[in-house]
């Protein structure tokens, strides 16, 4: 059953990625240009998806996951340095190509080349990632 | 063009349903980079069942939805440059800060967490900070 509703999940996200328009690099880029031509799509489709969350999370105290086990702990309250270099460098990466990695991953069947290029690139990142935390940590240990 | 919003609405409620279906029914955090990443390094290597078939969804429906459109044009760019320096720069970020916009900010923000606050005004300033300066200063984008 996790399967299923990972896919139904998954299925639903891809559905809103497409329809919101999220998948065009332009809609997104736009929202960031507020010295250009500025588009607010963005911040309906955030607006839009926070509601169902909101509730789903309002529903989590009294229950359980419907396949057993437990729900997520409580959101940890530590503001980190890696989370502000992390979110920043993503920041700077979708701002340069339009794209996180949902839409990426949802646009790879009609996007063209371009689409299969950056999820290479992001999958790369990804990939590197857990070397690159252990030199900081090193370099940041030894002052 | 007017009608964009709406259409931003219904995909935005859509996302947020589907990360509601992810929390009640599994009992996990919806967030595409955990869930990717997760099978890309190996640290999610125990669901990888769950997380392909959420990946298998998410490139599925377009592809189901695409002849009701027609044509879409992402208006994606065509310098490799950028793509792979952008993709980099989403990769590791994301890995990095722990999530992105579906972890941190859809499901991160419905909760009130600071983190996930705290990352999606990061994440926007720095995207917003990168279009003013490669799209306007340097005409790259």
């Amino acid at each position: 059953m996790r399967v299923i509703y990972a896919f139904i999940a998954g299925g639903l996200f891809g559905a809103g990625l497409f329809v919101s328009g999220m998948t065009d690099t332009v809609k997104v880029q736009g929202w960031l240009d507020v010295f250009g031509d500025w588009d607010p799509t963005l911040a309906f489709v955030m607006g839009g998806a926070i509601i169902p969350m909101a509730i789903a999370w309002a529903l989590v105290p009294r229950r359980k996951p419907l396949v057993g086990g437990a729900f997520p702990t409580p959101p940890d309250p530590q503001v980190g340095r890696e989370l502000i270099i992390g979110s920043t460098l993503f920041g700077a990466g979708w701002g340069l190509a339009g794209l996180c990695p949902g839409p990426a991953i949802a646009s790879l069947s009609y996007g063209g080349a371009g689409h299969w290029i950056f999820a290479a690139a992001m999958l790369v990142g990804m990939a590197i990632t857990p070397g690159l935390r252990g030199e900081l940590d090193r370099r940041l240990a030894r002052g | 063009m007017e009608q964009d919003w709406i259409w931003g609405l219904i995909g935005g409620l859509l996302i947020g349903t589907g990360g509601a279906v992810y929390l009640l029914a599994n009992g996990r955090i919806m967030g595409a980079s955990g869930i990717i990443g997760g099978l890309v390094d190996g640290s999610g290597r125990h669901h990888w069942r769950e997380r392909g078939a959420f990946l298998v969804g998410v490139l599925l429906l377009p592809i189901l939805l695409y002849p009701l459109y027609g044509e879409v044009d992402t208006h994606i760019t065509q310098n490799w440059g950028v793509l792979i320096s952008a993709g980099i720069l989403v990769g590791v970020g994301t890995r990095v800060a722990n999530g992105c916009t579906s972890g941190h900010g859809v499901c991160g923000i419905s909760r009130f967490s600071l983190r996930g606050i705290v990352s999606t005004v990061f994440y926007i300033l720095a995207g917003g900070l990168t279009v003013a300066v490669f799209r306007h200063l340097m005409g790259w984008i």
